[in-house]
């Protein structure tokens, strides 16, 4: 029973993570009607630049440095890359992120190259007691930081401008910017959301019990890709359903993998993928996706 | 006539390669067409269809690790049923076929990127059990593969064949098999890309409602065209396979799919002479800056700082992917068409699609 409540909180905890970086594909999604293949590389920019500041400048400056480089390089990738390209089809803007991807993450792979680097943070490996339970203190962090972060975006997106003028043209771009909604703008400022989303990712997926940010923090974080998707790429609530369902699934097959020896080492691993498969079997736009229809 | 002139002078030059090249570009040769026909396949999914599809390598080794199950003899702890090698060959592209027809209820219903971000399951799912299902993939190691036997002639070094003077080894004997393989895998792309089932297909992709209206049924003709795609993939696995001689699960990873996400955008989407283009960009890249790595700038040996030939190779064609998208749309095939209408004067006209692309 311990081990099940260790398991599930941990799954907790990383299910905020990976909702931080879904909620910042979704929204990027909804704003530019991309799906943002270079989200991992973003997440790994945001990681390296925490990594390599925070021996000279301290954690938190590092942390919000990161913060803002992830979100200037989104910008920049929208700015330069994608309202450029004059692709209509949405497979063609998706495979100009993934040449955006390659080459940030190739760039990323040689200055990290076999380095495990450490990310500085104040919380290293305590444990924290909750009667029988522990837990690690990161991860209590994790959850609390995802947690206003995402309270605080979903805030901003029902009551802000911002966020009126972001919900007004994901329904209908063209009336929007009718009203006076400028569109540019409005996916800019995604991107650079989505950025400083996927940066502060970017640190609790590099900090205890793993080692450290490393040349393959990028593929975890492409576990956040089934949890958009399962939660439906267009739905913001989704977004962190799918978090939560990949993180603890992904904990208690792991935590469980001897009971399931069958199906060999490193289950754990392929768990979010599963799980994606099996609900786009059932759903196929997500849990809480919108069904498309059309009129004729 | 010009057309005429180029196939010509194409044919006599698949002919004659194997007589001068040496082993290395004979070996990179045969990656690349490989490679076209994977791309192939997966141009008529994602550029003609539309479907966005990241999970290609795991096609590629359904196709390879099939090929070597089916026609290796069961070893000490390494399984295999011991056909003969041409039926494994096939049956190995059907068995990729069938993987693909099994993922047909989510291939059929999602459309465009979703699929993209769907197929990743496969690499990963197939990533695992290509390192757990060690009776029939060999776990980490990977597995070695026959060479392929037809009729009594062996696909390999030995037995030593001599042709006008030249030896002819496995690379030139695999040559002249991928020509082949290449040249009736464009064949059939073509076929189904200039008939009813190609009208379709560029009908869902460029407006699904309009096709369905029309009477195209749309999820069957989606799952279908999968299903076509992962074939081509298996193909050019069982190519990649026999080329490598050995089968090694890390090569089948995220890297491979995006290879040809890269090579379809590059060549030129929706079309097999882009496919064939991109695939030769792609793959030829990173041979060459190996080859001639001492006399460029910026690239040295790995690990002495500096740009490895790998990592320059594959910054150098994601910097394409971007640039094709921006600048050049239809890629090289594009390129090369509008060059060929410059020097000749002639503006498309608006109602023949293939030359206003």
């Amino acid at each position: 029973m311990t081990t099940f409540a260790e398991l599930l909180l941990n799954g907790i905890s990383m299910g905020a993570v990976y909702a931080l970086i879904a909620l910042g594909f979704v929204i990027i999604f909804k704003a530019s009607e991309v799906v943002n293949f270079a989200h991992a590389s973003l997440l790994l920019a945001g990681g390296f630049l925490v990594a390599e500041l925070h021996p000279s400048i301290g954690f938190w400056p590092a942390l919000l440095a990161g913060v803002a480089g992830a979100a200037l390089l989104g910008c920049l990738v929208e700015f330069l890359v994608i309202r450029r390209s004059k692709a209509a089809s949405h497979s063609v803007l998706a495979i100009v992120t993934i040449g955006v991807d390659i080459i940030l993450v190739t760039e990323l792979t040689r200055q990290i190259g076999t380095d495990v680097m450490a990310m500085g943070d104040p919380w290293r490996d305590k444990v924290l007691h909750l009667g029988p339970v522990s837990i690690a203190q990161t991860r209590v962090v994790a959850l609390l930081i995802a947690g206003v972060l995402i309270t605080a975006f979903l805030l901003a997106f029902k009551y802000t401008g911002w966020g009126v003028a972001m919900r007004a043209s994901a329904e209908d771009g063209e009336t929007a910017a009718l009203m006076g909604v400028r569109l540019g703008r409005v996916s800019l400022g995604a991107w650079a959301v989505a950025g400083a989303l996927a940066a502060v990712a970017a640190l609790f997926l590099a900090v205890f019990p793993t080692p450290g940010l490393d040349r393959t923090t990028g593929v975890i974080a492409l576990k956040a890709f089934p949890a958009a998707i399962l939660g439906g790429l267009d739905s913001t609530t989704g977004a962190l359903a799918g978090g939560l369902i990949v993180g603890v699934t992904e904990a208690l097959m792991t935590g469980y993998q001897s009971e399931m020896a069958f199906l060999g080492r490193g289950i754990g691993d392929v768990a979010p993928y599963l799980v994606m498969i099996i609900i786009l079997l059932v759903r196929p736009a997500g849990l809480l996706g919108t069904r498309e229809l059309t009129r004729v | 006539m010009s057309k005429a002139i180029i196939t010509v002078a194409t044919a006599a030059a698949a002919v004659l390669v194997p007589f001068y090249l040496e082993a290395f570009w004979l070996m990179a040769g045969i990656f690349a067409m490989s490679a076209a026909v994977g791309a192939i396949g997966i141009n008529l999914l994602t550029g003609a269809t539309g479907q966005l599809s990241m999970g290609h390598g795991f096609f590629l080794a359904v196709g390879a690790y099939g090929y070597v199950y089916l026609s290796s003899d069961s070893a000490g702890h390494l399984g295999g049923l011991g056909l003969p090698t041409p039926l494994a060959a096939v049956l190995a592209i059907g068995l990729a076929g069938v993987a693909g027809g099994l993922f047909s209820p989510i291939a059929g219903r999602l459309k465009g990127a979703y699929l993209g971000i769907a197929t990743l399951a496969l690499i990963f799912l197939g990533q695992h059990v290509l390192f757990n299902a060690e009776p029939v993939t060999g776990g980490y190691n990977g597995r070695p593969v026959p060479p392929l036997e037809i009729f009594g002639f062996t696909f390999a070094d030995s037995p030593e064949l001599m042709v006008l003077g030249v030896p002819f080894g496995g690379a030139e004997k695999l040559w002249f098999l991928a020509v082949a393989l290449l040249l009736a895998a464009a064949w059939f792309a073509r076929g189904v890309l200039h008939g009813r089932p190609g009208r379709a297909m560029n009908t869902i992709r460029d407006h699904e409602t309009a096709a369905g209206v029309m009477g195209v049924p749309v999820a069957r003709y989606r799952a279908g065209v999968f299903v076509l795609s992962s074939m081509y993939g298996g193909l050019a696995g069982v190519m990649v396979a026999l080329a490598f001689q050995q089968t090694v699960p890390e090569y089948f990873g995220m890297l491979l799919s995006l290879d040809y996400l890269a090579m379809i955008v590059i060549g030129g989407l929706g079309s097999v002479g882009g496919a064939v283009a991109g695939a030769a960009f792609v793959s030829l890249l990173p041979q060459l800056l190996t080859r001639y790595s001492d006399a460029l700038p910026l690239i040295a040996a790995p690990g002495a700082g500096g740009y490895s030939p790998a990592e320059a190779s594959r910054m150098l064609y994601g910097i394409a992917v971007v640039t094709v998208v921006l600048f050049l749309p239809g890629g090289l095939l594009g390129l090369v068409s509008r060059a060929r209408q410059a020097l000749a004067g002639k503006v498309p006209h608006p109602s023949n699609p293939r030359s206003a692309r």
